[in-house]
C-alpha cells in the first residue's frame, strides 16, 4: 500500500472517531431522538475492510454502522443530517443512525435487525453474478449475528453458488451483555467457515493493515469467481452497547486495557515510525477530521426538518 | 394503594410466580445481568440464578423453540423477545409449532408458556424497532394475545398468563414501562378474556388497546370539560376476546371509535368493527363505526414524523368530538 493510501486510512479512522464523539455530544445535549451504537475503538475493522474494495463495490452494514458509512466515502453532511433526522439527510430523515443508506455510493444500508444483511448479501451476490458485473459485496455483521439462523442459511447459499461475497464478522466480544464466551462453544467464529466450505480467518481487528490484507485476499477470491470468504476481525467496543447500557457485564479494567490497544494510535505510531508521517502532519490530519465533522454537524443543525405533508412518501414506488 | 411502574409490576409478577412455582423460568436475550433491554427482569438473575433466568445468544427462533419444547414437557417458561419486530424471526416456532401442537395432538398436550415482547413507537427507534404486530398473532388459532395498558393490568394479566395452559403472546408497550399506577403487593390474577370499562360515559364508546387506552383516557378527560362523556373500553386480551362489554357499551352510546397504534389496514380495529357490525349493537348505531389507527407506513425516525405516524391525544379528541357531535 502506498503512503497516500495509508494516510487516507488514518484520516478515515480519525473522521469516524470524530463523528462518533460528536454524536455522543449531540446526544448528551438532547439533540438526538432515539438511540445509537458507537464503534469507537473498532475503526480499524471498518476502514481496513473497506480499503480492500473498489469504489464501485458494495457493502451491507449494521446497527453499528457509522464507521462503515464513512469508510465507504459517505458525504459527511448528508450523513450527519440523517443522523439528526433532517430532510437533507441520506434517507430524508426517515432512517436515522440505524438506517443510514447510500445506494448510489455502494452502501446498501445499516440494519436494525441483527444479521439482517447476511441473507441480503446472497441476493446481491447472485445479482452481481447474473448481471456479469465485476463487483463484490462486503457484508458486515457482529459476533452476535453469527448465532442467528440467517447466518447459516446465508453463508451456505453464498458458498454453494460461489457468490462474490465477503462476510466480515466484527467480533467485539459482546452482543449487548452476552460475551462470546457464553454465546459460542467454539473459540473462533471463523472456524464456522469450514462448515460451509469457504475459507475463514481471524485477524487482529485493531490492526488496520492486517484487516486490509485479509479482506483483500477474500476480495480477490470473490472477484475471480472462487466464491465467498469469512473474515473475523477481533476487536472491542469502548462504549456501552447503546446509550442505555450501564456496562455492568464487564469490568472497567477490561475496557481500559482495550483502550490501550487503540487502532488509531497504533496506526499513527506506525506511520510515524515508518517515516510516512511527522508528528505535526499527524496532528494536522486529526485536526482536519474533527473540523470536517464539525462543519457537517453545523450543516445538519441548520438543515430543515422533513415536511409533514410528505410523511407517507416513500412507502411504495 | 401503593403505586409502582408498569415495569415493576411485570417484574413483581415474574418474581412471585417464580417463587410460587419452580417450573417457571425466564429465557431471552440480555434478560440476566443486563436485566432486559427495558429493565423488566432487573434483579431476577441475582435472585434466581442463571438456571432460571437464562441468557441466550441472539437466536429468536431458538428462544421460541426452547419455550415450546420446555412447555410441552412440564415446564412453564416465560420467554422474552427484545423488540416485537423480532417476533418475525421467532414466528415459525410460535405460529406453525406452538399454536398447533395441542390441536394436532388431538388435545393430548398443553403448552403453558408466555412470550413477552414490547411493541410500539415513540422512542425514536425507527422502522425496525417500533412495530405493533399484534394482529399477526391474533390471526393464529391456538395463541392467546394479551396487551395490558396499566400497571395493575400488567401484573394481574401476566400472572394469569403464566398460569394459563396455552401459549400466550404478551405484548407490552415501551412508552408504558415508566407509567405508575396502583398495584396490590400480593399476587392476583385478572382472568384472560375479560374486557374492562376503564371510564364510563354515555355519549360515545372508545375501544382502545395498549398505550392508546392511556391516550384515550386523556382525551376523554379533555372532552368531559366540553360536556362530551366518553366511555373507554379496553379489551386487554385481544384473543380470545370478551366482546360483551364492548357490545353493551355501543348499545348504550350508539357511537364507537376504535383506536390502536398498529397500521390501520389489517389491524385489530377491522376485527372489532366487524364484530360490532355483526352484533345486536348494529341496530343501535347512530353513526358509522370509526377507526383511528397508525398510518399504513413504517415508523419514521424523525421525531415529528414519528409523532404523526400514530394516533395522539389530540387526534383522538378531534375524532371523538366529530363523532359525538354527529359530524361523521
Ligand atoms: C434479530 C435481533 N435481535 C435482537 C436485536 C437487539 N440487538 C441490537 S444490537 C444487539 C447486539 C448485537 O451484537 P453483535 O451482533 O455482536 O453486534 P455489536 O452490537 O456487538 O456490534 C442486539 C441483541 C436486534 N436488533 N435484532
Ligand atoms: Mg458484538
Amino acid at each position: 500500500m502506498n503512503i497516500e493510501k495509508k494516510i487516507e486510512l488514518l484520516r478515515q479512522m480519525y473522521t469516524i472517531r470524530a463523528f462518533e464523539e460528536q454524536a455522543e455530544q449531540l446526544y448528551a445535549l438532547g439533540k438526538i431522538h432515539g438511540t445509537m451504537h458507537l464503534s469507537i475503538g473498532m475503526e480499524g475493522s471498518a476502514v481496513g475492510a473497506i480499503a480492500a474494495l473498489r469504489p464501485d463495490d458494495l457493502i451491507l452494514s449494521t446497527h453499528r454502522g457509522h464507521g462503515h458509512c464513512i469508510a465507504k466515502g459517505a458525504d459527511l453532511q448528508r450523513m450527519a443530517a440523517e443522523f439528526m433526522g433532517k430532510a437533507t439527510g441520506y434517507c430524508r430523515g426517515r432512517g436515522g443512525s440505524m438506517h443510514i443508506a447510500d445506494p448510489e455510493g455502494g452502501n446498501l444500508g445499516a440494519n436494525g435487525v441483527v444479521g439482517g444483511g447476511i441473507p441480503i448479501a446472497v441476493g446481491v451476490g447472485l445479482s452481481i453474478k447474473m448481471q456479469k458485473r465485476d463487483q463484490v459485496i462486503l457484508c458486515f455483521f457482529g459476533d452476535g449475528a453469527a448465532n442467528l439462523g440467517p447466518f447459516h442459511e446465508g453463508l451456505n447459499m453464498a458458498a454453494i453458488w460461489k457468490l462474490p461475497v465477503i462476510y466480515v464478522c466484527e467480533n467485539n466480544q459482546y452482543a449487548m451483555s452476552c460475551s462470546t464466551r457464553r454465546a459460542f462453544a467454539i473459540p473462533r467464529i471463523s472456524d464456522r467457515a469450514a462448515a460451509y466450505g469457504m475459507p475463514g480467518v481471524t485477524v487482529d481487528g485493531n490492526d488496520v493493515l492486517a484487516v486490509y490484507e485479509a479482506v483483500s485476499a477474500a476480495v480477490k477470491r470473490a472477484r475471480t469467481g472462487e466464491g465467498p470468504s469469512l473474515v473475523e476481525n477481533f476487536t472491542y467496543r469502548w462504549r456501552g452497547h447503546s446509550k442505555s447500557d450501564a456496562n455492568v457485564y464487564r469490568t472497567r479494567e477490561e475496557i481500559e486495557s482495550w483502550k490501550k490497544k487503540c487502532p488509531i494510535q497504533r496506526f499513527r505510531a506506525l506511520l510515524i515510525k515508518e517515516g510516512a508521517l511527522t508528528e505535526e502532519r499527524a496532528k494536522q490530519i486529526e485536526q482536519q477530521s474533527y473540523t470536517a465533522i464539525e462543519s457537517a454537524v453545523t450543516f445538519a443543525e441548520a438543515s430543515p426538518e422533513p415536511n409533514l405533508e410528505s410523511i407517507e412518501e416513500g412507502v411504495y414506488a | 394503594m401503593r403505586e409502582i411502574t408498569y415495569s415493576e409490576a411485570l417484574r413483581e409478577a415474574l418474581r412471585q410466580e417464580m417463587q410460587r412455582d419452580e417450573r417457571v423460568f425466564i429465557i431471552g436475550e440480555d434478560v440476566g445481568i443486563y436485566g432486559g433491554a427495558f429493565g423488566v427482569t432487573r434483579g431476577l438473575f441475582k435472585e434466581f440464578g442463571e438456571e432460571r433466568v437464562i441468557d441466550t445468544p441472539i437466536s429468536e427462533l431458538g428462544i421460541a423453540g426452547a419455550i415450546t419444547g420446555a412447555a410441552l414437557t412440564g415446564m412453564r417458561p416465560v420467554g422474552e423477545i427484545m423488540f416485537m419486530d423480532f417476533m418475525t424471526l421467532a414466528s415459525e416456532q410460535l405460529v406453525n409449532q406452538a399454536a398447533k401442537i395441542r390441536f394436532m395432538f388431538g388435545g393430548n398436550a398443553t403448552l403453558p408458556f408466555v412470550m413477552r415482547t414490547p411493541a410500539g413507537s415513540g422512542t425514536g427507534a425507527a422502522a425496525q424497532h417500533s412495530q405493533s404486530l399484534e394482529n399477526w398473532f391474533v390471526h393464529i388459532p391456538g395463541l392467546k394475545v394479551v396487551m395490558p395498558s396499566t400497571p395493575y393490568d400488567a401484573k394481574g394479566l401476566l400472572i394469569a398468563s403464566i398460569r394459563d395452559d396455552n401459549p400466550v403472546i404478551f405484548i407490552e408497550h415501551k412508552l408504558l414501562y415508566k407509567i405508575k399506577g396502583p398495584v396490590p403487593e400480593e399476587p392476583y390474577t385478572i382472568p384472560l378474556s375479560t374486557s374492562e370499562v376503564k371510564r364510563s360515559g354515555q355519549d360515545l364508546t372508545v375501544v382502545a388497546t395498549s398505550v392508546m387506552v392511556k391516550r384515550s383516557l386523556e382525551a376523554a378527560a379533555q372532552l368531559a370539560a366540553e360536556g362530551i362523556e366518553v366511555e373507554v373500553v379496553d379489551p386487554r386480551t385481544l384473543k380470545p376476546l370478551d366482546a360483551e362489554p364492548i357490545i353493551r357499551s355501543v348499545m348504550k352510546t350508539g357511537r364507537v371509535l376504535i383506536v390502536h397504534e398498529a397500521c390501520k389496514t389489517g389491524g385489530y380495529g377491522g376485527e372489532l368493527a366487524a364484530l360490532i357490525a355483526e352484533s345486536e349493537a348494529f341496530d343501535y348505531l347512530e353513526a358509522p363505526i370509526v377507526r383511528l389507527a397508525g398510518r399504513d407506513m413504517p415508523i419514521p425516525y424523525n421525531r415529528t414524523l414519528e409523532y404523526h405516524a400514530v394516533p395522539q391525544v389530540e387526534n383522538i379528541v378531534a375524532k371523538a368530538r366529530e363523532l359525538a357531535q354527529g359530524r361523521i
